[in-house]
């Protein structure tokens, strides 16, 4: 019998591994990794209370999280080919054109 | 009650003024001129219809009113005129001299730019100075007033493009508006007080009131104030600095509205008012006073002025200052008498000097004339009828005007007598030395010298006098026929007013005895007994003790005595000896430098009033507030939110590691925001 | 009793791998340690019942996102990260402001004790239980989510294209 909030905890933990991957890590693609990361730290939120819960609209919501998810990545990882092209190189911090 | 439909004689110059004003770049000189002159002749016409009517009304004062123009509560004012036997005299003179200035003014501004212009403000003028006169309420005499001061500030500027020109304009105006200033605190009193600015209502309701003794009261604060108007505008002591300097403007413009007209409106005002006076002996003994001293301080400066048209401003002043001297005795009639005359012969005198200065082709200085008798004869002749006339020589109009104010005055202060006395002396002795100066002698000026200072007087961009350099030439006939009807009227004007004590009948005094004959009942004082408050204007019949008779007589030989005195001096330092002036100046020194620099008073105003002013309005309301504070506050603001941008803009770096972190420090937020709400 | 264990075994592996992403420097091993968080994270879904879920996570994510992502690390030839000076802001603002949020959604949910355990396998997440609500009441999401992959794929093809 395991307590829902060490799920909880375990879903923070896992999230703010993401974020700070996000915010310190330099390669494109692996900041990509750390968003699938935290949304799959989100998921766990989700299948945690549904089973406490005990309904099922919590499996449902992640199976639509997964499906968004899977959109996001392939979309993005155009949009980095896409970078990757002009700019031949995959490091965040030179692709900063976009600024006032 | 028949209706004269009096609005007619203002509204003719109005019509004139608008379409001169408006139409007039683009008419001929003809049509400008059948435009102006047409106005005031007709109002003039008109005037003279009147005044055949004016025997037959029924009742005088004939008030006419046409329409409301404020209410508030209780308290309105009409647009309406007032028809008596002292605004019959102001209408006659006005429009009258009025009318033939206009026409000289057709030859003397033949050369000049801005023809139109000059003929519309002299209309507007007449506009204006006709309602002064007939208003039959102290606010529409106000407008009057206020207009005269605006078309007297266009008219001195007329020359724009001097800076002097615009700097005496302006100078003109804003001394006027100090007066100004006096008269409407007048004016509020009375509105306190009466509750009503008609003249009638307020003539009555102060005809209930008793006699203000010991300096104080109600009505003794409004004579004085209305007095501190006066003094604007008819440049008494301390506020006569404006008028010499007003000879910037071109001659006729002197003549009409410095000399014949609106200087007057002071003295009609004190005039029209005399009810009010009466009743404030120490208003009235400040008038008095007030007229003496600037007659003999004006009268001192014109003695030594070498601008012809100066020493006759200050000769302007003076003579003003007789007039309220007649006033501040209470004998209105006499003032008003020798506003008449004096309309007569200072214009005369004017344009005269315009003649002079026309002929010359510009010169205004007397140093540089001289010798000019036979050769602009009509000229001559007519200066001379004014020169006597002023002098107060009998029998020209002037001797009798002078006379009954001195006799007056006699009457009532033995030491202001002996003021006036002396600057009658000192009027007659300038005014011969004008004359010796410029007519007689040998010619002085260089002639060259002389045309090439045609900017000095005539000064205008398109000034073509070209065909005028080399010898002196009289002046074309459209100036001349002016001149010598002044000059005919300046030799009979007086006619109308010959004292009793000479064998005359005084018509004017009788004539004018209903106006203020209460007043000069109220004046206590030895007088001869005035004329009952009849409305008959008939010759009053009073018969002076034979003693006074004599008194008047003695008198009058004596002033007829200082006026040739004045002659024989002039003639004697002009004339015979003309190197006697300047050794007497150069021994006199000091004194003969600060009476030529008018007592440096302009230079007293300057650092008294003038130079604070100007200080305080630049650094504190000009840099201090204006530009610091409120120009300040704005473009900080401004810059404010240029910073604040400059700040928030690093926001959008492009680095997209930072925005990562600018959204997790929101998410943050948010969180901590819903927490807080939960918690409470 | 072995739910515990289980628990904190699959925990910990999910955390392991969690950090192993942070800390490699090649990004191919970023993405291996995330097959492997991933990976345990299904085994957990499995002990909480839902048996759907873990398997979907499997097949999607593991299978096909991740393996997605290897073939762009591969095609692009991506190698070691390198050290670029970037933006100190983010570490500066962007660590405190994650602290803050994590330490309060934390405080929030364990202060107000949740209480109640969660059994071994409590929902059965059986597949057929997991459609009936998916074609009724969630129909419309389900439709429009269709049509959001439609456009990604869509965008997809449009982005990476080589232009001519």
């Amino acid at each position: 019998m395991v307590p829902l909030s060490y799920y909880l905890v375990l879903s923070a933990i896992l999230f703010g591994c993401g974020v700070l991957g996000f915010l310190l890590k330099r390669n494109i693609i692996t900041i990509f990794m750390s968003i699938e990361l935290m949304l799959n730290a989100v998921n766990l939120t989700f299948v945690a209370f549904a089973a406490h819960w005990g309904v099922l609209s919590g499996h449902i919501f992640v199976f639509f999280v997964m499906v968004v998810a899977a959109a996001e990545a392939a979309v993005g990882l155009a949009i980095i080919i896409a970078v990757f092209r002009t700019r031949e190189t995959l490091n965040v911090d030179r692709v900063n054109l976009l600024k006032l | 009650m028949r209706s004269l439909n009096l609005w007619i004689i203002p509204l003719l110059p109005a019509l004139g003024a608008a379409i001169n004003g408006l139409l007039g770049k683009r008419f001929s000189k003809r049509m400008v001129n059948i435009v102006a002159l047409g106005s005031t002749a007709s109002a003039f016409a008109y005037a003279v219809w009147v005044a055949l009517q004016f025997r037959a009304l029924e009742t005088v004062p004939h008030i006419e009113t046409y329409a409301t123009w404020l209410r508030s509560g209780r308290f309105s004012v009409e647009y309406g005129f007032y028809l008596d036997q002292l605004s019959l005299v102001m209408l006659l003179v006005v429009t009258g001299v009025g009318f033939l200035i206009h026409v000289y003014s057709v030859g003397y501004m033949e050369h000049e730019g801005g023809y139109y212009r000059f003929f519309s403000y002299m209309n507007l003028f007449m506009f204006f100075m006709l309602t002064l006169v007939m208003a039959n309420n102290y606010l529409l005499m106000f407008v009057g007033w206020e207009g005269v001061g605006l078309c007297s500030y266009l008219l001195i500027g007329f020359f724009f493009l001097r800076d002097s020109a615009a700097n005496a304009g302006k100078k003109a105006f804003i001394v006027n508006r100090i007066g100004d200033f006096g008269f409407l605190i007048a004016l509020f009193l009375l509105i306190k007080h009466f509750g009503t600015l008609q003249y009638n209502s307020v003539f009555e309701a102060v005809a209930g009131m008793p006699a203000e003794t010991a300096g104080a009261g109600l009505l003794t604060a409004i004579g004085l104030l209305m007095f501190v108007g006066a003094t604007g505008k008819s440049a008494q002591v301390p506020l006569y600095v404006w008028l010499p300097d007003a000879m910037e403007g071109p001659t006729p413009v002197s003549a009409l509205i410095h000399a014949a007209t609106m200087v007057t409106a002071g003295v009609y005002m004190v005039a029209r008012s005399n009810a009010i006076f009466s009743r404030a002996p120490e208003a009235l003994m400040v008038v008095a006073i007030i007229g003496c001293l600037t007659a003999i301080l004006a009268a001192t400066i014109g003695l030594v002025q070498t601008d012809i048209k100066r020493v006759l401003a200050y000769s302007t002043v003076s003579q003003l200052g007789y007039m309220f001297l007649a006033c501040g005795v209470a004998a209105y009639t006499a003032g008003v008498f020798h506003l008449m005359t004096h309309a007569f012969f200072k214009a005369l005198l004017f344009l005269g000097a315009g003649s002079v200065i026309h002929a010359l082709g510009g010169e205004q200085d007397m140093r540089r004339m001289g010798g000019l008798r036979k050769k602009i004869p009509y000229t001559f002749w007519v200066v001379t009828a004014g020169t006597i006339a002023i002098a107060g020589i009998p029998p020209l109009a002037g001797f009798f005007s002078k006379d009954e104010i001195l006799w007056k005055t006699w009457q009532y202060s033995k030491a202001l007598w002996t003021i006036g006395a002396i600057t009658a002396f000192l009027t007659s002795f300038y005014m011969f030395r004008l004359w010796f100066l410029t007519f007689f002698g040998e010619r002085r000026g260089a002639l060259a010298e002389g045309a090439e200072r045609a900017g000095h007087g005539h000064a205008a961009p398109a000034s073509g006098h070209g065909h005028h350099s080399g010898e002196p030439h009289e002046s074309p006939m459209v100036m001349i026929v002016p001149l010598v009807i002044l000059a005919i009227l300046s030799i009979v004007g007086g006619w109308v007013g010959i004292p009793h004590a000479l064998g005359g009948d005084n018509h004017f005094e009788g004539f004018l005895a209903p106006v203020v004959g209460a007043s000069t009942e109220m004046h206590g004082g030895a007088e001869h007994a005035p004329a009952h408050p009849a409305s008959t204007p008939a010759a009053a019949e009073h018969e002076p003790a034979h003693g006074q008779r004599s008194m008047e007589l003695t008198l009058t030989l004596a002033s007829v005595g200082i006026a040739a005195l004045g002659f024989f001096l002039a003639y004697l330092f002009y004339y015979k000896n003309p190197a006697l002036p300047k050794r007497m100046a150069e021994g006199a020194g000091g004194l003969y430098r600060t009476v030529l620099n008018k007592y440096y008073v302009d230079e007293l105003y300057g650092a008294l009033f003038v130079r604070p002013i100007v200080l305080g309005s630049t650094k504190i309301l000009w840099r201090g507030i204006d530009a610091t504070l409120i120009d300040g506050t704005i473009n900080q603001s401004a810059e404010g939110a240029q910073e604040a941008s400059d700040t928030l803009r690093r926001m959008q770096s492009g680095n997209i590691r930072s925005y990562a972190a600018w959204v997790t420090a929101g998410a943050a937020c948010v969180i901590a925001y819903m927490v807080w709400r939960g918690l409470r | 009793m072995l739910h515990p264990i289980l628990f904190f075994l699959f925990a910990a592996l999910c955390v392991g791998g969690a950090i192993n992403l942070l800390v490699q420097k090649h990004p191919i091993n970023s993405a291996l340690s995330l097959i492997v968080v991933m990976a345990s994270l299904a085994l957990i879904y499995l002990l909480l019942g839902a048996e759907f879920v873990a398997a979907v996570q499997v097949i999607v994510y593991a299978g096909a996102i991740m393996v997605l992502f290897v073939f762009v690390i591969m095609l692009l030839n991506a190698g070691a990260e390198e050290r670029t000076a970037g933006s100190r802001i983010a570490a500066v603002l962007g660590i405190p402001a994650l602290a803050v949020a994590i330490g309060l959604g934390l405080y929030v949910t364990l202060q107000h004790g949740i209480t109640g355990d969660v059994a071994l396998g409590s929902t059965p997440g059986y597949p057929h239980a997991v459609a009936r609500p998916l074609f009724r009441e969630f129909l419309l999401p389900f439709e429009v989510t269709s049509v959001l992959i439609l456009i990604a794929i869509m965008g997809a093809v449009v982005l990476a294209k080589r232009s001519e």
